[in-house]
């Protein structure tokens, strides 16, 4: 084989082409021809470098990793000679790289096995070969050629593979209920509206993999007999968007998504859909709704979406990780899929880490694993090494769980029976300076605003909800607070249509069940042992710290603290907002709160 | 781009991504940096390149790379051919021509020898 000192690569992607990357290639060969360069560089074809709108026709050169863009075939006679033959890179038609730190996804941590993320940051999401040379679409390849739509089902069942989403329905059963189900056309839905705030697994992966979805979701298509599928992504995430329309367009033009893939009889397409943001749209008979076009709203279930989906056809929805999991399950085998994990939950599953640990970003963990490894070993610990006091799992519909539950293994069943459920994979630490009922009225917020209004439990019972824990946390709280507290949550809990009113009240139960003090300390008190709720709190000023040096007086916004020069001041407490400032700008530690 | 038709074809397709991955892999343990400025040609640094090139095709070395630097200001010493194995220090070598860059080749990085008649010594 001819040893080439350096190799050109020319972007040829559709724009790239009509802006001339063929002539490119043609100059590039001939100049290299002309200065007798042509045994020691070769000039090669790829899909996509940059972003052809703004650096077409472009090129990368490699072992230095040059990006030349916006050439005319006129520039390649200089460029050639000054680079190749004199070894000078020609500055004017470089693209400046700005080195990309990458602060939601560092190197795997001790304990961190990558499954879902093992290419994410490692091959280029916007060049298909990037991922073809990773075994991409060779699972898609083997299941249409060499297996049939049964076998590919029975090889997800037999990995164990449950829904990534949340719920932890078994993927394998999924799919034999829509293979099952009469009817045709079938859809497969992608469900991309990662709404949970603080979770981003989902994005990561659509950004940095997208064709390991779209190859998860051509896979399910044949098992289940389906020719079109539908990726309901959050237009929140434009970027996602615009990764998946250019892995889209990709994989049709290597004849991978479309009529007859590969050769056979196999036809299957692809559509981006936008959600408008509502966080109901995660849930699946929503979403078809969305997709539909009609108001983001769920139904009734059953009937199930594999028996009456999207426009009353049988559909299989399952999340981004679960299809982003699917081709490596066909091509490594069950057995490997199903030796990492527990009994009943195999595989791994990604977390978006986020609150008071130092590690915050993306993870990637067996199952079962337990959430002291995940906080203390993976996440580093507690940030600024105060205590723990909670881990909420699972998203604003999680529950809180203290310390006692901390060698709790991760899996669907034990995060249940402790009060709170996988979820998508958000993780919330929170350290001893947290208030638990100031963090149980934050999440009734969210669900409080996003809850769709169709069913009155939902509707109406998490305004009360809220109602009561803000007044508790004004110091109004009365006798009886928790016990209405506590009714409310069970027939939200028992009464609403769809998941997010069904799991609402998590955050209220569990802080109740296992802060149950903190509570009592609001109402019965009046006091925030935390020292949160600003209507139980007090500033105040150590006589014996301050020095008098007036810097909080005169960043107090009201005019609050009064002094003289070098003498201790005082706090106003009828004045005071309890902003805080004034403990920031201390520097005798001075400020406490009492 | 031709269409992928069959299992066949993806796993073409998946041996020549895989090639242009190599070409993108920077990191190579030994690396080959010939001086090519206008004195380093002219005093036949394309001879020595070549020459360079060739060894490495014929003797099918992997993980190597070739680079190309412009001049470094000793032009009595041009060509120049500095060779950097691993994390060590380069050696830069002076008066390369074609068949001492064939001896640099077998002896340093083949067997691991510094050729020290021709290393440049600065005093």
């Amino acid at each position: 084989m001819t040893f080439f000192r350096s190799h050109i690569l020319v972007s040829i992607d559709p724009l790239s082409q009509a802006k001339g990357a063929y002539e490119i290639i043609d100059a590039l060969n001939d100049e290299l021809v002309a200065q007798g360069l042509i045994d020691e560089v070769q000039v090669l074809e790829t899909s996509r470098i940059g972003d052809p709108e703004i650096y077409g026709p472009d090129i990368m050169v490699y072992p230095e990793g040059v990006h030349y863009a916006k050439l005319a075939p006129e520039d390649i006679h200089f460029l050639v000679k000054e680079h190749f033959l004199k070894g000078r890179v020609v500055d004017k038609f470089v693209v400046k790289q700005i080195p990309k730190s990458d602060d939601e996804l560092g190197p795997p941590k001790p304990k961190e096995v990558r499954v879902v993320l093992r290419n994410c940051g490692v091959i280029d999401p916007y060049n298909i070969e990037d991922y073809i040379a990773v075994d991409g679409y060779m699972a898609l390849a083997r299941s249409i050629s060499d297996m049939t739509p049964e076998e590919v089902i029975q090889t997800v069942l037999d990995s164990g593979l449950r829904g990534r989403g949340g719920a932890g329905f078994p993927t394998g059963r999924k799919w034999q209920f829509a293979r099952a189900s009469q009817g045709s056309p079938k859809y497969v839905i992608c469900n991309a509206d990662e709404g949970d705030p603080g979770a981003f697994m989902n994005r990561r992966v659509l950004e940095s993999d997208p064709h390991a979805v779209l190859e998860g979701m051509a896979i399910a298509a044949y098992a289940i007999g389906s020719n079109q599928g539908y990726i309901y992504c959050r237009a929140e995430y434009p970027e996602a968007v615009r990764t998946l329309k250019i892995a889209i367009e990709q994989a049709r033009e290597f004849g991978l998504l479309g009529d007859n893939i590969l050769g056979s009889d196999f036809s299957f397409d692809l559509e981006v859909r936008m959600g408008a943001g509502a966080f109901v749209c995660g849930e699946e008979t929503a979403l078809i709704a969305s997709i539909e076009g009609s108001r983001g709203e769920p139904r009734t279930r059953p009937p199930f979406p594999a028996v009456k989906g999207l426009w009353g056809q049988p559909s299989n929805v399952n999340n981004v990780e679960t299809y982003a999991t699917v081709p490596q399950i066909l091509l490594k085998g069950a057995e490997w899929f199903s030796s990492m994990g527990t009994e009943n939950c195999k595989g791994t599953k990604t977390f978006a880490l986020a609150g008071d640990v130092k590690n915050t970003g993306l993870i990637e963990v067996p199952m079962g694993i337990t959430l002291r490894e995940i906080i203390f070993e993976v996440g580093g610990g507690i940030k600024h090494d105060k205590g723990f006091k909670a881990i909420q799992t699972g998203g604003p519909m999680g529950g809180c769980l203290p310390s006692s539950n901390l060698d709790l293994p991760v899996d669907y069943e034990s995060l249940g029976q402790a009060g709170s459920i996988m979820g998508s994979g958000g993780m919330i630490v929170m350290d001893e300076d947290t208030c638990m009922v100031d963090i149980a009225r934050f999440f009734m917020e969210f669900t409080q605003e996003e809850s769709c209004g169709k069913c009155v439990p939902c509707r109406v019972g998490t305004r009360r909800l809220l109602e009561i824990l803000t007044r508790i946390c004004e110091g109004e709280g009365k006798d009886g607070d928790i016990e209405t507290l506590e009714m409310l949550c069970e027939q939200i809990k028992q009464d609403s249509l769809c998941g997010l009113g069904q799991g609402a009240p998590n955050p209220v139960e569990s802080t109740l069940k296992h802060f149950r003090d903190e509570y009592e300390a609001h109402i019965y008190e009046k006091r925030c042992p935390a020292k949160v709720c600003r209507a139980m709190i007090r500033y105040e000023i150590l006589e014996d710290m301050c020095t008098g040096c007036t810097v909080c007086a005169r960043n107090c916004p009201v005019d609050a603290i009064h002094g003289e020069r070098r003498q201790p001041h005082i706090i106003d407490p009828d004045t005071c907002v309890r902003c805080g400032i004034c403990l920031q700008v201390c520097n005798f530690s001075a400020v406490t709160i009492k | 781009m031709s269409k992928v038709k069959s299992l066949a074809d993806l796993k073409r397709v998946r041996e020549e991504a895989l090639k242009k991955q190599e070409a993108k892999n920077t990191a190579s343990r030994i690396q080959i940096v010939i001086g090519m400025g206008t004195v380093g040609i002219v005093a036949g640094a394309r001879e020595t390149l070549k020459a360079i090139l060739d060894f490495i095709a014929k003797e099918d070395l992997q993980d190597i790379a070739v680079r190309q630097t412009s001049n470094i200001g000793m032009d009595s010493w041009e060509p120049i051919v500095q060779v950097i194995v691993d994390d060590e220090p380069g050696i830069s070598y002076g008066k390369v021509t074609a068949e001492v860059a064939r001896k640099i080749m077998k002896e340093h990085v083949i067997d691991g020898n510094i050729v020290k008649e021709y290393v440049i010594e600065i005093q």
